[in-house]
């Protein structure tokens, strides 16, 4: 089982919904956030592009922040999802500075959180939050070694890009293009 | 400052309990937020305790569902899989819209006007039957002295039904939203003058079929209207072409196949130019013209001249483009929909241009066709019986002399000038209930709505945040939110007939209450309590459910009902004899109304007037986690953004010496500077003589603690009003900025 999300930049209005529905579903607090929007504009007036894509953790297989974690709060779960155990945590930091996408940050309570691709959601069979609100339905998650689940399907039939590829985490969240 | 008879006040000068308790409150909650779950293992969201709700944040009204968490608080609001309007999905402002309840800074008790031993205009909190006395004595004084025509409501959400019915068991009309003569209004008439009905909302286009969508200063996706959304992403997957018009490069104009940059103020020469080439090239849907349509004749004739040759020249889009982009419509017509757009009123020849829009659409047959306009059914709940109103002698239309008659609802504009003593009418209104709508920024021309408020003798603010226009009030009356109180039946129309029902989830917090008990007891006091035959709420509620083989408790379960068409008419069937709402019966190409009331019967181009030099013509828009001002101090969106950015493109940075996030003020045309400067976004996204910024910012009242001073209003510069001789709606993009670095 390999999770992962497929994010459709043709179809993303960067409205921020993933970003509040993850906040309200996974109690993060105001002024924080495990997922958020990048908007990208290229060329001049009016030949131009813009690009908006929703961001969080790569859930990356070869993860920088799992094999620096001094204690082992950080690990891999089912399907490969990376999670932090806020018990074990103490808020070093170290893997806060071995993200190249800068997606954890530490939360007021002093350990370090980030997005869980909502695994208690996907344990019952739901999407996680940010993929079950969008208007635009342009997010995909499941399971890669499924050939039949809607990432793979839609990876297969699209171009796509993954961020940041040359640091060689092999990140798990995928941009259509 | 003078002592006008309505002094400003800021509302907190006497809260300080209130103020108090809501910080403490706050402190709670955010302890709660942070809290982590006890439960270790998260709790599935089937878990959580959830009563179905339809969101109040916007007008689109999705119907969802409030959860509560083990501790009785709100973790979550969500879409219910059964409303047409959301299908399960919220957009932001619907999913942040539990900010709403946490808000410290709501209003929290009922506050009377008094003046203090030094003569000074305050606030004395007060009880709600000390309110009520106050608010029945005042409108029965004028009443009796002017007669019930001189009360009037304003309102934009659920609590008008309420307010609404109190006003006309009253004997007064005058109940109107700026959403109509400051938003959609010459969308209807523009409409209503071509096909003998408007669109109302959500808008009937059938995106979700489209093969081709033209947009026109509609920015689907930084409005979130959310079904519209939905849709447009449904065809960008089926491959559907958009066409996007707007001198801004819109989230839509990056979604589109054509962005037709075009000139502000220009477009009606464009929709004409397309009319021509539909023409003139006769790629028109020729069957249908000539079935349903009356006054092709005089349309070809019309336009022969406007050419993409002639139309270039005004609106700099090239003629091939316009050629190749008239041809997309027709080549995916009738699955093609030029979309009426909502905010209309830009240039005061508002209705003219949405004439055109409809005008376009009939010429592609798309009214009444799959992919293009469907024909939306709405369910049929009767009300609680009560008996028949009295017919005012009086109404706001009285004050226009002859003017806007086309209108079809109430001008909010138009109400606000009656409200100023004439010598030209016998009777002004002297008594305002304000609900739900900030009419300090939602108003255009505010000088003239101050200098109206100026002369009421009573004015009611009925809200749940202290938004500006609570600071003129006479009585503010603190209105629970939408999750915290049961309102009237949802009943909006869509491909399906549907029921949604609103109930809270939470009790109210503080001293608020919600509309209809607020509206019932005033009705009561002043003997109009017929018109209210029910002790609460859920009897109404229930009685009308059951009319229609409901109940109460079924929707309480399970939150909107969907119900069958009766009849196979979504769409016209091919060829089927329709009868149009119109003098002649047919779609009017050439209207016959208009021509009846003195207006040209086909829309002619004018040229309006263009930024002096050093200034750019103001354009304002949506963003989509904010609902105009309703949402600036909303602690979850404010989260997403707390202020707006005026947009400049870089030859004009460049020109000005601006840098990203440098903070201006902007002075407009008329030497009106905004009361806060607003940070600079130099962004090739907009055209090089124009600024964008979005609407609702600039907030100066303190007591919104997030939204105080972040931004610019627009609606502040927004001073010359281009009026629309047809329908009375006020135009807002003729006006010009400059920057200004030290507020001289």
């Amino acid at each position: 089982m390999r999770y992962a999300m497929a994010v459709d930049t043709k179809k993303c209005v960067g409205c921020s919904d993933c970003v509040v529905a993850c906040q309200t579903e996974n109690n993060v607090p105001i002024g924080y956030c495990r997922d958020w929007i990048v908007e990208v504009t290229d060329g001049t007036y009016p030949q131009l592009e813009l690009e908006y894509r929703s961001e969080r953790c790569n859930h990356c297989e070869n993860s920088p922040c799992v094999r620096c974690c001094p204690t082992g709060a950080s690990h891999y779960s089912d399907g490969g999802i990376v999670l932090v155990d806020h018990d074990k945590c103490i808020g070093c930091g170290a893997c806060i500075a071995s993200c190249p996408y800068d997606a954890r940050y530490t939360h007021p309570k002093g350990y370090v959180d980030k997005c869980t691709f909502c695994e208690h959601r996907v344990k019952h069979g739901q999407d996680p939050a940010c993929v079950a609100v969008c208007p635009t339905k342009c997010m995909y998650f499941g399971d890669l070694d499924d050939p039949n689940s809607d990432v793979s399907k839609v990876i297969k039939k699209r171009k796509y890009k993954t961020l940041i590829p040359e640091a060689g985490t092999n990140p798990q969240l995928y941009f259509l293009i | 400052m003078g002592k006008s008879r309505r002094d400003f006040i800021k509302i907190s000068a006497l809260g300080t309990a209130g103020a108090v308790v809501g910080s403490k409150y706050l402190m709670a909650q955010n302890q709660q937020l942070i809290k982590e779950n006890p439960q270790g293992p998260w709790k599935m969201a089937e878990d959580l305790e959830r009563t179905p709700t339809y969101c109040e944040v916007c007008f689109w009204k999705c119907a969802g569902w409030t959860y509560k968490n083990k501790d009785g608080q709100i973790q979550k609001i969500t879409g219910n899989d059964d409303d047409p309007n959301s299908n399960g999905r919220f957009c932001p402002r619907g999913t942040g819209g539990v900010g709403m309840y946490y808000d410290e800074d709501r209003l929290k008790h009922p506050l009377i006007r008094v003046k203090d031993s030094d003569g000074n205009q305050t606030y004395k909190q007060a009880s709600w039957d000390e309110a009520f006395d106050f608010i029945s004595e005042r409108l029965n004084e004028v009443i009796e002295d002017h007669g019930p025509e001189c009360i009037a409501l304003f309102t934009h959400g659920s609590g008008g039904t309420y307010f609404g019915n109190l006003l006309k068991a009253l004997g007064s009309q005058n109940i109107t939203a700026p959403s109509y003569a400051q938003c959609r209004g010459p969308r209807e008439v523009g409409f209503i003058t071509t096909f003998g009905e408007g669109l109302s909302s959500p808008e009937p286009t059938d995106i979700r079929d489209t093969k081709c969508m033209v947009l026109i200063g509609s920015h689907i996706g930084e409005n979130m209207h959310n079904g519209h959304v939905q849709e447009m992403s449904d065809a960008i997957d089926k491959g559907a072409t958009i066409i996007t018009v707007d001198p801004r490069f819109s989230t839509a104009a990056s979604k589109s196949k054509y962005w037709l940059p075009i000139k502000p103020s220009t477009d009606l020469a464009l929709l004409l130019a397309w009319i021509h080439v539909l023409i003139y090239e006769e790629r028109y849907d020729k069957k249908y013209v000539e079935q349903y349509t009356y006054g092709f004749d005089q349309l070809k004739a019309h336009v022969k001249n406007m050419t993409p040759e002639w139309a270039y020249g005004i609106t700099t889009i090239k003629p091939q483009v316009i050629r190749e982009t008239a041809r997309e419509m027709a080549n995916a017509s009738p699955a093609t929909i030029v979309h009426p757009g909502r905010h209309v009123t830009w240039y005061g020849d508002d209705t003219q241009r949405l004439r055109a829009v409809a005008i376009l659409n009939a010429l592609l047959g798309s009214w009444g066709r799959r992919g293009g306009f469907y024909i939306p059914d709405k369910a049929k709940v009767p009300g609680v019986p009560h008996p028949p109103y009295p017919t005012p002698r009086r109404t706001w239309r009285d004050a226009m002399e002859g003017k806007y008659e086309l209108a079809d609802l109430a001008l909010a504009n138009g109400v606000c000038d009656a409200t100023i003593p004439s010598a030209r009418f016998d009777c002004s209104i002297k008594a305002w209930i304000v609900n739900g709508t900030n009419l300090i920024e939602t108003l255009p021309n505010r000088p003239n709505t101050l200098e109206a408020i100026n002369n009421l003798e009573l004015l009611v603010v009925v809200d749940t945040m202290p938004m500006e226009i609570t600071g003129y009030a006479d009585v503010v009356l603190p209105e629970c939110t939408y999750l915290e109180r049961y309102d009237s039946l949802r009943i909006t129309q869509h491909r399906e007939p549907t029921i949604a029902l609103r109930m809270p989830a939470m009790k109210p917090m503080y001293e608020s209450k919600p509309a209809w008990w607020m509206a019932k007891n005033l009705a009561d006091r002043m003997g109009k309590g017929d018109y209210f035959p029910f002790d609460s709420i859920e009897e109404e509620l229930d009685y009308q459910l059951k009319k229609v083989g409901l109940s109460l408790e079924e929707m309480q379960r399970i939150g909107v009902k969907k119900m069958e068409r009766p009849y196979d008419d979504l769409y016209y069937h091919d060829g089927e004899e329709i009868e149009f709402n119109t003098n002649t019966g047919k779609i009017e190409l050439y209207s016959t109304s208009l021509e009846e009331y003195g207006f040209d019967p086909m829309p002619k181009y004018t040229a309006h007037p263009e930024p002096p030099s050093g200034y750019y013509r103001l354009i304002y828009g949506r963003a989509p986690m904010h609902t105009f001002s309703r949402t600036a101090n909303n602690p979850n969106l404010t989260d997403l953004m707390d202020e707006n950015t005026v947009w400049v493109n870089p030859k004009v940075a460049k020109e000005w010496g601006l840098k990203n996030g440098q903070e201006v003020y902007l002075q407009n045309q008329d030497n009106v500077v905004s009361s806060f400067p607003i940070k600079v976004r130099v962004t090739e996204r907009i055209r090089w003589d124009s600024v964008y910024m979005v609407h609702g910012f600039g907030h100066a009242k303190k007591q919104l603690s997030r939204a105080y001073g972040r931004g610019a209003s627009d609606a502040q510069l927004i001073t010359n009003i281009m009026m629309d001789p047809i329908m009375g709606g006020t135009g807002m993009r003729g006006n010009f900025v400059t920057f200004n670095f030290d507020k001289a």
